[in-house]
């Protein structure tokens, strides 16, 4: 069953008085589970389909639906209601807000729902577990290397459970060693939680950790 | 609307000291600068307002708008003295000080010459006005060329110490005590016998001022009536307190002015400060920005994120500005009272009610210039600054 449903998507870009196609009447499902690699030249839109699915951006053309809420539709207010709970997302420099803990970077989207602090901080701590930093809750992200920097911003982005994960070359700041690790948590949470994740790379060998490889290459994504 | 925690903006401030301090430090000299201005404004308006009493009332010639324009003959102030509006005390003497008003130029200690107002005053003054008492020496013998002065003046004017003689009026005053008055403004004058005043002065024909102890307060709207209507006084009558109030706005309404004018250029400056500092906040917080975005905070808690991150900064600059006020609470200074001409001693008062303007002064700095640099936060494009880095 089809978590993502890209029917039609176009996109263009202004630049001053350019228009810049990104790309045109794309389709695309996503199934629930599902962990797929998109990989393209830079400038391929790779990124820009990403922000897409995130309600971070919005289409010039074409829906976007994601778990039955066509999110192309949204308001912004809705949008940040929806991402608060339905989507987490990864970046390549991880962007952990530097004078906060490990635990409160990743309680911070816990911060958007009801949950009583104690729950929170719970949540938090479990989570930080998950990617195996329970022992580095209270460390600020300068005392943390890349790669376990990566891992909070991952337990950040899946503390609020949500069903779609999406990272953005979360691989492309580390060293092998990391990023090794980090692709492996985001199989296991694939495998054992039942994420459905997008994730964009440059690399052939993180993309090969995915169940499936897309490429998007002028505007045309193949599988 | 979820809130960002406060932990974020208290500790991005430690992050960057130098840049909040001197910020802060820039509120705080504008809030010290208005607090003082206004506890001048404050001194002022206290000593005026706390001289005379509710409970007195004053007589000046119709029409004169001071003590020192105002004349009325002694045959008017006996008459006034037997009327029956006049309280009297144990032995059924009238409560009533005939007094003359003249403002004497004294040297100063130091540099240069100052009014000072002498006035001439019954034996009655001292149960009239209930807040006067010789804090040294003691009180003026009837007939004797002996004067009090008020402690207000004693460290400000030469030869005022007790013992020490005055020349004033072409005559020799040996100052006998000084006297307070609850900190009003007849701490800024020089008492002594009316009947002694009067001939040196050259006032014999009369007095200035008729000052008597109500025999019944609540009355006073009646007694006023009878005596401005009464055509052989031709007189004004005036609740003593009130005329005093009255004095002092002007006075007190320009210092508020001048305070409110300077602080306000001062304020522009500090305010474009916060607004610089602020805005560089932002610009250098551009991806935790996006992040919060991105994560699912909205706009609005952005805005009033930074917002009260800039009235943390202001409420520090606040305390700054308070603290540095606090200490001129109490020293004394003076001024030319400008319905006398004459020099009037009083105390800075730093209130309560200045301390807590001050801090309101500061978060309302705080929320201008926190405000645009917010807004720009709020409208940050996610995607842009993502792509950045």
């Amino acid at each position: 069953m089809a978590l993502v449903e890209i029917r039609n998507l176009t996109k263009i870009y202004h630049r001053e008085a350019q228009e810049v196609l990104v790309f045109q009447d794309l389709d695309l499902d996503i199934n629930e589970g599902e962990f797929l690699s998109l990989m393209g030249p830079s400038g391929s839109g790779k990124s820009s389909l990403l922000h897409l699915l995130a309600g971070l951006d919005r289409p010039t053309k074409g829906t976007v639906a994601v778990g039955g809420a066509q999110i192309s539709a949204m308001s912004q207010r809705e949008l940040s209601d929806w991402r608060a709970s339905k989507v987490g997302f990864i970046f390549q420099f991880y962007n952990l807000l530097p004078v906060l803990t490990a635990a409160q970077n990743v309680e911070l989207p816990l911060m958007l729902t009801p949950l009583s602090a104690k729950d929170r901080r719970d949540r938090a701590r479990f989570a930080l577990e998950v990617v195996g930093l329970g022992d580095r809750t209270d460390h600020f992200p300068r005392q943390l290397s890349g790669g376990q920097e990566q891992r909070v911003a991952i337990a950040r982005a899946v503390v609020s459970d949500p069903a779609l994960i999406l990272a953005d070359e979360p691989t492309g700041d580390l060293d092998a060693k990391s990023a090794d690790e980090v692709l492996t948590l985001l199989q296991r949470l694939n495998s054992e939680m039942g994420k459905t994740i997008v994730m964009v790379t440059h690399d052939a060998h993180a993309a090969e950790r995915a169940h499936a490889v897309m490429h998007l290459d002028k505007g045309v994504l193949t599988r | 609307m979820a809130a960002i925690p406060l932990v974020y903006n208290l500790r991005s401030l430690k992050q960057r000291p130098l840049s909040t301090a001197a910020t802060a430090i820039g509120l705080g000299l504008v809030v010290a600068v208005f607090i003082a201005m206004m506890a001048l404004a404050e001194g002022f308006q206290a000593a005026l307002t706390t001289t005379g009493a509710p409970d007195n009332a004053l007589i000046l010639r119709k029409g004169a708008d001071g003590e020192m324009s105002s004349g009325i003959s002694r045959e008017i102030a006996s008459s006034i003295a037997a009327s029956p509006f006049i309280a009297r005390d144990a032995q059924g003497q009238p409560l009533v000080s005939n007094e003359v008003y003249v403002v004497l130029s004294l040297p100063r200690l130091g540099v240069g010459m100052a009014n000072v107002v002498a006035r001439g005053v019954s034996p009655q003054a001292f149960e009239v006005r209930k807040g006067i008492k010789i804090v040294e020496g003691r009180r003026p013998q009837s007939g004797s060329p002996e004067i009090l002065v008020g402690r207000a003046i004693v460290s400000r004017f030469a030869h005022c110490r007790v013992g020490d003689k005055l020349s004033f009026a072409k005559r020799e005053w040996t100052v006998v005590g000084h006297f307070s008055a609850d900190g009003s403004s007849f701490e800024s004058e020089i008492w002594g016998e009316n009947e002694q005043f009067a001939p040196a002065f050259d006032r014999e024909g009369g007095f200035q001022s008729v000052t008597f102890r109500l025999a019944n307060p609540e009355a006073f709207p009646a007694v006023q009536k009878a005596l401005q209507d009464d055509p052989r006084y031709q007189v004004d009558a005036y609740r003593e307190a009130d005329f005093y109030k009255r004095q002092s706005a002007m006075l007190a309404t320009v210092l508020r002015f001048v305070a409110i004018f300077i602080t306000a250029v001062m304020a522009i400056g500090a305010v474009f400060g916060a607004i610089n500092t602020m805005y560089a906040a932002v610009a250098t917080r551009g991806p935790e920005i996006a992040v919060l975005l991105t994560l699912g905070f909205k706009p609005g808690s952005v805005l009033l994120s930074f917002m009260l991150e800039s009235l943390l900064i202001a409420l520090i600059g606040g305390l700054i500005g308070c603290a540095l006020a606090l200490p001129i609470n109490g020293i004394v200074t003076s001024t030319t009272n400008w319905s006398s001409f004459s020099e009037i001693a009083f105390a800075f008062r730093v209130t309560p009610a200045l301390l807590t303007a001050g801090m309101l002064f500061a978060l309302g700095m705080g929320l201008i210039g926190g405000f645009f640099p917010a807004r720009r936060a709020a409208r940050a494009n996610v995607i842009e600054t993502i792509r950045q880095g």
